[in-house]
């Protein structure tokens, strides 16, 4: 039998997960749960709604960076001019889960512990270093996005654990993100390939520092160092993207599904990666 | 099985029911409430046809428990008319005939209505994208965004009402 509880507090939400391990599902936007409830996929015996909490939806700017409260819809995060201009590639993979109506509800935390290894908000997230903010039974803890996802599905949360809210750094001058990914059609579909692309330019339009993060290739997304290596100390020419598509290529370990061969989400994940790049430079240039 | 008790306002008046926690704020509505208007059609988000607003906000009433509804404002079709006038919306859906069987017709016009709230005169590509989670396997998409276009232009006054 299923119960649902909405606790006003972190620590009372903490201290009931922590009562109910297993059987405790935690809901934020639910466009992701209600259809596993539906479909029988989680028959969880309880739902804990975090919306309660105070904070946990909203965003705070401070001292340059962002706090993205963990159950902020996507529609707030795409109303938010001041991510929008300093965090546009986050706030594009954002707005690209679901519809207008899915947007009203869906939030970063859902995205990213749901592990869909598609998530479209999760490689831009890790492209930009957000951590999130987890709370549990011994207290509060930050981590790297990267670190929560550990294979469809699956999450490295400890029982009683949940997100709270994401930091985004504050960035450096000449620093722009984008994201793009790749559907069969415009608008309303699952990514068959997804890009992240963070950088840093210098004053002459150098690449000092970049961040490559592939969607929808592998079990979770994956950070591609060699892709970030070739962009650095360059200024994107021909040479650059072309080792950025290779290694993006050879980053991949997808599956073939209705979406995609293998084949194709290798290939496609250089295409994106080239052209996510270029966005997020031509981005990075117009901040000198 | 408990029950939760939930205060919300439907429509403008102050509304109060009884419901099982995994019942969907759409299970509420049509069978506890019998405002049938929202229609069920996927069940998973991507239809539309339950569209109503939440606060507001354009939301699947397939996509949120009921519970959940607990001190929210919940705008649905029914409360669009105003007694027997139409909103203009509602009124050039009928005079272009952009729809067939209907069945999509109610989230169309909720989702439409709070695309026309927050942005009075969108582009054609503007409304295609906002609209693109209510499907429709009738009339096709044309008549429905010619109509939206032209009750934007109505509720502009750079149309007259026919």
């Amino acid at each position: 039998m299923l119960d649902y509880t909405a606790p006003s507090t972190v620590e009372e939400a903490v201290r009931i997960l922590a009562a109910t391990p297993g059987t405790a599902k935690v809901l934020s936007g639910g466009t992701d749960l209600l259809v596993q409830l539906r479909s029988g996929r989680v028959k969880p015996g309880l739902i804990v709604d975090i919306k309660k909490i105070p904070d946990i939806s909203g965003i705070r700017e401070k001292d340059g960076g962002f706090t993205i409260g963990a159950a902020t819809s996507g529609a707030e995060i795409g109303e938010c001019a001041a991510l929008q201009k300093a965090w546009p590639g986050v706030v594009e993979a954002a707005n690209l889960i679901g519809s207008t109506q899915v947007q009203g509800r869906a939030s970063l935390a859902g995205n990213l512990c749901n592990a869909s290894p598609a998530a479209d908000s999760v490689p831009a997230m890790i492209a930009a270093r957000a951590t999130c903010v987890i709370a549990g039974p011994k207290g509060k803890r930050e981590a790297p996005v990267e670190t929560i996802t550990t294979g469809p599905g699956r999450t490295s949360l400890s029982p009683g654990e949940f997100i709270v809210a994401f930091h985004l750094p504050k960035r450096p001058p000449r620093s722009a993100d984008a994201y793009l990914r790749f559907i069969p059609r415009t608008e309303m579909d699952i990514a068959v390939v997804g890009a992240a692309v963070n950088l840093t330019l210098d004053t002459g339009g150098v690449c000092t520092d970049a961040r490559v993060v592939l969607g929808a290739v592998a079990p979770t997304a994956v950070i591609v160092a060699e892709a970030a290596t070739a962009l650095i100390g360059r200024k994107l020419d021909e040479t650059a993207l072309a080792a950025l598509d290779r290694a993006a290529r050879a980053a991949c370990k997808p599956i073939d599904d209705k979406r995609g061969t293998i084949e194709y989400r290798t290939k496609v994940a250089g295409v994106m990666a080239r052209r996510t790049a270029t966005i997020a430079y031509e981005r990075a240039r117009e901040r000198r | 099985m408990s029950k939760h008790h939930v205060t919300t306002v439907i429509n403008g008046e102050p509304t109060e029911f009884l419901c099982e926690p995994q019942l969907t704020l759409l299970d509420v509505l049509r069978d506890e409430l019998h405002l049938t208007g929202s229609k069920e059609g996927c069940s998973s988000g991507d239809c539309g046809a339950c569209s109503v607003l939440v606060d507001g906000r354009l939301v699947c009433s397939c996509l949120m428990l009921a519970v959940e509804a607990e001190g929210h404002k919940i705008e649905t079709i029914e409360g669009m008319a105003k007694g027997d006038e139409l909103h203009p919306l509602q009124r050039i859906f009928l005079e272009e005939a952009a729809l067939q069987c209907g069945f999509c017709t109610p989230g169309v016009l909720i989702a439409a209505k709070a695309l026309l709230d927050r942005n009075p005169n969108p582009t054609e590509t503007e409304a295609r994208y906002w609209l693109a989670g209510n499907l429709c396997r009738c009339t096709g998409y044309d008549k429905i965004i010619r109509a939206v276009l032209d009750a934007a232009a109505e509720l502009r006054g750079e149309r007259a009402s026919a």
